[in-house]
């Protein structure tokens, strides 16, 4: 029987078409449709400036935002050849372990209670709550911080962040130890999780998947291990990984993933220095306000950033950083005007889809429910 | 240095080699891509085992038109390495890389879809991210991002066919 799993169903979380061939309820084949969230990133980001793609980042994988700021201020600062201070290496990197964090608890929450333990789905998001709420007071907004900056960012951390950071992970270490509990050795999510949706170490190399989906196969590949960027390399983290590959190995590396994020969190809070946040090149970085109402070089300097945006030096480079699904990675293309020519996200969960249909095979349909929830898709990562 | 060894491996194949930015480029022939792509994949010297994105930039001013961009990873070897291939406008195809990386699969529909480019022998190549009877290939330059489309008729989804098996 061929039956579809039309985009808006109730228990996929996302919009996702999987046109089944059926055998009872065994799936014979399953072709997975993708490009319901298609916006156009790539061409709206030709069109403006250089800085105005920065809020166009942040609907990209929308539950861990700030990954996909800093990602692409990266990139383009290759191109600038400009390095940002010390402090915004700090405030930058706290921020996307912050973000991992928010992804891994809404995935494995909304995975949770995709099988039933609605419980667990609460308590993540109770916790998913405080960090928002941090995320919120460094950067104005939940999910569309538009926070980073060509050669810096715009907010500095709060005064009273040492203590928003330790409220939050009071919270997260409560949920953290109960959701443990819960999930890790009760019988009903081993037997939906377990065994499900294998995938060998080689296909998923081939498949081009990356993060928890490969580390989960046995394959270490921490982009933060392996091209390490802002100040990750300070810091003492491992990176966990799974034996088979299956959901249950998916589910247990965002667990340890958020552990580890929180060490990461707490060594680069002691260690934060003190500095400016951005840089202060005129080419680059808008001038004081002071200056712009006050001088006549400021306000040329405010306008003409403004107005006809960075003048990135033409060339083209890819940048990876290391989001919760895997390697995001920017390549971006200047021709040197202040516009971009062209800006391609690789998008991590797009190539976990395109593996989804091997790990399917010969599985029932409940089984889609658990491995499309472990894959993470997150539409505006995928169809961008 | 990877450049270097590459030079000396492949020779005159490849047709570019410049390191910018903190990242290697190579551009090659269209003709000499599928067995040198093979070999960066297979030789224990460059071990590129994933390919990480395969893309595409559209220069229309420029003859050869389209500039095709294997990004390619070495998982063990931790090296990078971006790879291109210029194609021109009237002529836009390549072969598939889809024998090589499985990644390719979907990649290459995308960049089909978002280009108009054709890989040969990729057994697949429909649109991935726009619908079947978009009209056009939206991120070439000579698009305008407001363009209309004209109203698609109902169709019904249950006579959609799955595509052949492989």
């Amino acid at each position: 029987m061929e039956i579809q799993m039309g985009p808006s169903h109730p228990a996929s979380h996302g919009t996702i078409k999987f046109n089944l061939k059926l055998d009872g309820e065994r799936i014979v084949d399953c072709d997975v449709e993708v490009g319901y969230l298609h916006r156009a990133f790539e061409k709206m980001c030709e069109q403006g400036t250089w800085t105005q793609c920065f809020p166009y980042t942040d609907r990209l994988n929308y539950a861990s935002p700030c990954i996909n700021n800093v990602g692409f201020a990266l990139a383009v600062e290759k191109l600038l050849e400009i390095e940002v201070p010390e402090r915004c290496k700090f405030l930058r990197t706290i921020m996307s372990e912050v973000s991992r964090i928010t992804d891994h608890l809404t995935c494995l929450g909304m995975a949770a209670s995709e099988v039933g333990a609605t419980t667990v789905a609460f308590y993540m998001l109770e916790a998913r709550e405080l960090l928002y709420d941090l995320v919120e007071a460094v950067t104005g907004a939940r999910l569309t911080v538009s926070w980073c900056r060509l050669g810096g960012v715009a907010h500095d951390f709060p005064d009273d962040i040492k203590d928003r950071v330790a409220h939050a992970f009071e919270m997260l270490d409560a949920v953290l130890a109960d959701c443990d509990k819960l999930l890790s050795r009760n019988r009903v999510f081993i037997d939906r999780m377990s065994g499900i949706g294998i995938l060998s170490p080689e296909d998923a190399v081939s498949y081009g998947l990356t993060g928890p989906l490969l580390r989960a196969t046995g394959v270490s590949y921490d982009v933060r291990k392996a091209y390490p960027y802002l100040v990750y390399d300070r810091f003492d983290f491992e990176v966990p990984v799974g034996e088979k590959g299956d959901n249950y190995d998916r589910f247990n590396m965002r667990f340890q993933e958020m552990h580890q994020s929180r060490r990461i969190i707490e060594q680069a809070m002691a260690a934060l220095p003190e500095g400016p946040i951005s840089i202060t090149d005129p080419h680059v970085v808008l001038p004081p306000k002071h200056r712009v109402y006050n001088s006549i070089e400021g306000l040329m300097n405010h306008f003409k950033l403004i107005m006809e945006g960075i003048k990135v030096p033409p060339g083209d480079v890819y940048h990876a950083v290391e989001g919760a699904n895997g390697e995001l990675g920017f390549y971006v293309v200047s021709d040197g005007s202040g516009r971009p020519y062209r800006v391609r996200v690789r998008p991590p969960c797009f190539l976990g889809m395109s593996a989804l249909n091997k790990m399917l095979i010969g599985r029932m349909i409940p089984d889609i429910i658990t491995t499309f929830g472990m894959i993470n898709m997150i539409g505006g990562e995928c169809d961008r | 240095m990877l450049i270097e060894k590459l030079k000396q491996r492949f020779g005159a194949d490849v047709l570019a080699a410049e390191e910018a930015h903190g990242q290697e480029n190579i551009v090659l022939s269209r003709e000499r891509a599928p067995e040198i792509l093979k070999a960066l994949r297979d030789e224990p010297a460059f071990d590129f085992n994933m390919l990480t994105d395969l893309t595409a930039v559209d220069w229309p001013d420029r003859k050869p038109r389209f500039d095709i961009v294997y990004v390619l990873s070495s998982l063990k070897l931790r090296h990078r390495l971006c790879v291109k291939v210029q194609v021109s406008g009237d002529d836009a195809w390549v072969s598939s890389a889809i024998g090589l990386w499985k990644s390719a699969d979907w990649l290459e529909r995308e960049c089909y879809d978002m280009f108009g480019i054709e890989f040969r022998d990729h057994g697949d190549l429909r649109r991935i991210l726009m619908y079947d009877s978009f009209e056009g290939h939206p991120l070439r330059k000579d698009y305008p991002y407001q363009q209309r489309q004209p109203i698609v008729p109902e169709i019904d989804p249950v006579v959609n066919p799955l595509r052949p098996s492989r």
